[in-house]
């Protein structure tokens, strides 16, 4: 296994008094995709909000190639780590502005990057549109060119193909898959759709109010998980 | 001098090189506190929008006092203010347009500010979270913020504008109407209607009206994406 | 009205349960509006046409406030039991008013023009009334030297000689066309872009408050400036002397006449109480009380009656 890009001990979140997330230890290794599943409620989205450095953890510490994290993070380190976030928000310009818009957060102009991701997703034909007049499936897809335009060292996604139909679904599980053997980006991959993670990610990770019950190869995770909550999640059995 | 014929006097003053120098000084004195207020008051509704500090509350309540200020309260103050017995009576300023900038940016400011910060306040939260994983450094973050709640911010200019172009009472107190100085559109207004001039001061009226439409027409071409804010 | 509205709000839960309730108070909101609507045109219209026993006066700016029509009104009211609006404007806007008929009787100072008003057909009688004059005040510095001097068009040219702040009301009141027909006497026209000449357009307690803070001249009526005296720590009388009787310039003389307007198409004027009211202004009695008036406080009276009574009663 290569470096840990990310590594993870004793880190809590609680909101009002009640804890979502309390994952004892956890590494993400530089280069694979890590999928996240477990029922509604179970801490992913907040934990990608930590590994994006979006949010402070209540104690616990965090370390990234090796250092030590501190928060707030510092910038450079914050622009190589891109969240997709499970709700779409785009912002009040046209889909090329949305899409260059954080490379000009780092005072870079590159149109031809801006293009090719464009063309990527597939909606370099929208390039001109205002974003708030795209329909879900663009919308995600432009979501997603705007962070892969930024060239992420990791990528998260938060239930990247959530309410979508099948064609859609498709067409974004083929760009997800590509990347990590393209550009060897770590990707952090939460959902809550099985079939998903067995088709995407190298590990999973299971997330169960807030703690993580279990952590495995794919292969191994679906053919016989340790944890009895696990096993009965991947049988389909109700576990809440 | 009856009311008769408005139309025949609005030929009259638009030949009338005072007329156009009182626009000018109009926008002059307005156009000024109106920058200065956005200069310092979108910054300050920003600020105020997103960030929480112990003094935060009264100065959010303050903001909202002033909103809601008299302008010839203002007017008095500034008046005392600049008089020569005030604090700041050396600065012979009273009864010249820097006076009237000043009251101007007192009414207008907490306006600005106010509006600003409603607007700044009332954009998607989640915005604020993309900026973010964006890469946005603190300051960006709240650009980004204030480009994406522009159609509020540039409302606020509006009202801000609007409150102070066609404000009397401070304009009077504090920049005295002095022909060729300090006298604007709105003071002149009433200067005609006092002397009887009806038609005049009704031509007067429709010249302020059509320059603050056309100032809000200006003001509403910077709701479109923001040069400062392109990606 | 109010009644009616409030005992909608009472039944408004138990109104709300019926649908055929509903409709009906949704026809009562519907006449209540209608109702409203009709009061609310009424109360306009009442605007144009003024209540029968009140008098519309439009009056010099001085007159009021110099305190002289509050001691002297009073006994108009009480005697004929009739309200009188007062609306203390310029001289200019006064005679505007009586030309549209927004006022029934004018009291005013402006010779020249209180003629041309008479001639134009907009007045039925001009009756003078009192008189009182002009002084020019100034710092007690007096930079422009006109402290010793004996004529006001003298004194005004020294002001300008020297470039002097001088601040003119420049609002057409009687007090301005004073102005500019002794600057005419003085042969000079004073360029308001020369920085010393403010022309601000403002009443004469506004135009003093303004010379007082630039230290400037200023032409004022002498009851005004009395009145305000204690307000204005930086302003002394320089051309004039203490009282009307030490002023060396005959050309300060300021005249106060009545002048009744014309009722005609268009212009619905109480003209017989505004009859009445120029006869009682100067009736020999009123004119007493006007020569009594502010005696007491100033040592001096504020205004000298002059009217054709009280003069034959003088035996002039």
């Amino acid at each position: 296994m290569s470096a840990p890009c990310y590594e993870l001990h004793d880190v809590r979140k609680a909101y009002g008094g009640k804890t979502v997330l309390a994952v004892d230890h956890l590494v993400v290794h530089q280069g694979e995709t890590l999928a996240i599943v477990g029922p509604n409620g179970a801490g992913k989205t907040t934990l990608l909000r930590v590994l994006n450095f979006l949010e402070q953890a209540d104690q616990g510490r965090i370390w990234f190639e090796g250092s030590l994290v501190p928060y707030p993070a510092p910038l450079h380190l914050r622009r190589r780590i891109t969240t997709v976030f499970q709700r779409t928000v785009l912002l009040h310009r046209s889909v090329r502005d949305n899409v260059a818009y954080g490379l000009g957060l780092r005072g870079e102009h590159d149109e031809r990057r801006v293009d090719q991701v464009l063309r990527h997703v597939g909606i370099e034909h929208l390039a001109s549109m205002p974003a708030q007049q795209l329909s879900g499936g663009e919308a995600q897809r432009l979501a997603l060119a705007r962070a892969l335009a930024l060239r992420p060292d990791v990528l998260l996604l938060d239930e990247p193909t959530a309410n979508l139909d099948p064609p859609n679904v498709a067409a974004i599980e083929a760009i997800i898959g590509d990347l990590p053997l393209q550009d060897g980006i770590t990707i952090v991959l939460v959902t809550h759709n099985l079939f998903q993670a067995r088709r995407l990610a190298d590990r999973v990770a299971m997330l169960l109010g807030g703690r993580l019950v279990e952590v495995a190869e794919t292969a191994r995770f679906f053919a016989g998980p340790e944890d009895p909550r696990a096993a009965a999640f991947v049988r389909g059995e109700m576990i809440y | 001098m009856s009311l008769g014929v408005p139309l025949s006097w609005l030929s009259e003053g638009v030949a009338n090189h005072e007329l156009w120098a009182i626009v000018l000084r109009t926008l002059q004195v307005s156009g000024t506190a109106l920058a200065v207020s956005a200069l310092i008051g979108i910054p300050l509704g920003t600020a105020l929008a997103l960030t929480r500090f112990g003094a935060r509350r009264w100065i959010v309540a303050l903001v909202y006092t002033g909103m809601g200020f008299p302008p010839v309260v203002v007017g008095l103050s500034v008046y005392l203010l600049l008089s020569r017995q005030g604090p700041l009576g050396g600065l012979e300023w009273l009864f010249t347009p820097s006076a009237m900038v000043i009251a101007q940016v007192v009414i207008a400011l907490p306006l600005v500010a106010g509006l600003t910060m409603g607007a700044v306040e009332s954009v998607d939260p989640d915005v604020r979270l993309l900026l973010r994983a964006l890469g946005a450094s603190p300051v960006q973050e709240a650009l980004g913020l204030v480009a994406e709640a522009r159609q509020g911010v540039v409302a606020s200019l509006v009202a801000g504008f609007g409150g102070i172009i066609s404000e009397v009472g401070a304009a009077m107190l504090v920049g005295g109407n002095v022909e060729g100085s300090t006298r604007v559109l709105s003071t002149a207004i009433v200067l005609e209607t006092r002397q009887g001039a009806f038609g005049m001061a009704l031509a007067l009226g429709g010249v302020l009206l059509a320059l603050t439409f056309l100032v809000n027409l200006m003001l509403m071409r910077l709701q479109g994406t923001p040069w400062w804010s392109k990606g | 009205m109010i009644g009616a509205v409030m005992t909608d709000k009472h039944s408004d839960t138990r109104w709300q349960v019926l649908p055929a309730a509903r409709r009906a108070r949704r026809l009562a909101e519907t006449l209540a509006a209608a109702l409203l609507l009709v009061l609310f045109a009424s109360a306009l219209s009442a605007c144009g046409s003024q209540a029968p026993g009140t008098l519309r006066l439009a009056t010099t700016t001085s007159t009021y406030d110099s305190g002289l029509l509050d001691d002297l009104l009073p006994d108009f009211e009480e005697t004929y039991s009739v309200q009188v609006e007062v609306i203390a404007v310029g001289t200019g806007q006064a005679l505007a008013l009586g030309e549209r008929g927004d006022a029934d009787v004018l009291l005013v100072h402006d010779r020249r023009r209180e003629e041309a008003f008479l001639q134009a057909g907009y007045a039925e009688s001009r009756d003078p009334v009192m008189f009182n004059d002009f002084v020019l005040v100034g710092p007690p510095s007096d930079p422009a030297g006109i402290g010793g001097l004996d004529s006001a068009a003298q004194a005004l040219a020294a002001i300008a000689g020297q470039q002097a702040p001088f601040v003119s009301r420049g609002d057409q009141s009687g007090t301005h066309g004073r102005e500019l027909s002794l600057w005419e006497a003085a042969g000079l026209e004073p360029d308001p872009a020369g920085g010393w000449y403010f022309a601000i357009g403002q009443g004469m307690a506004a135009t003093l408050r303004f010379a007082d803070e630039k230290a400037a001249y200023a032409l004022t009526d002498r009851g005004t400036f009395l009145a305000l005296r204690d307000k204005l720590p930086g302003l002394v009388i320089l051309l004039g002397g203490g009282q009307l009787s030490e002023n060396p310039d005959p050309e300060l003389r300021n005249p106060y006449g009545v002048l009744v307007v014309k009722a005609s198409a268009g212009r619905e004027v109480q003209s017989d109480l505004a009859r009445t009211f120029a006869a009682w202004l100067t009736s020999l009695p009123t004119q007493q009380r006007i020569a009594r008036f502010g005696l007491e406080r100033y040592g001096q009276p504020l205004f000298y009656p002059d009217s054709l009574a009280w003069r034959q009663a003088r035996g002039e």
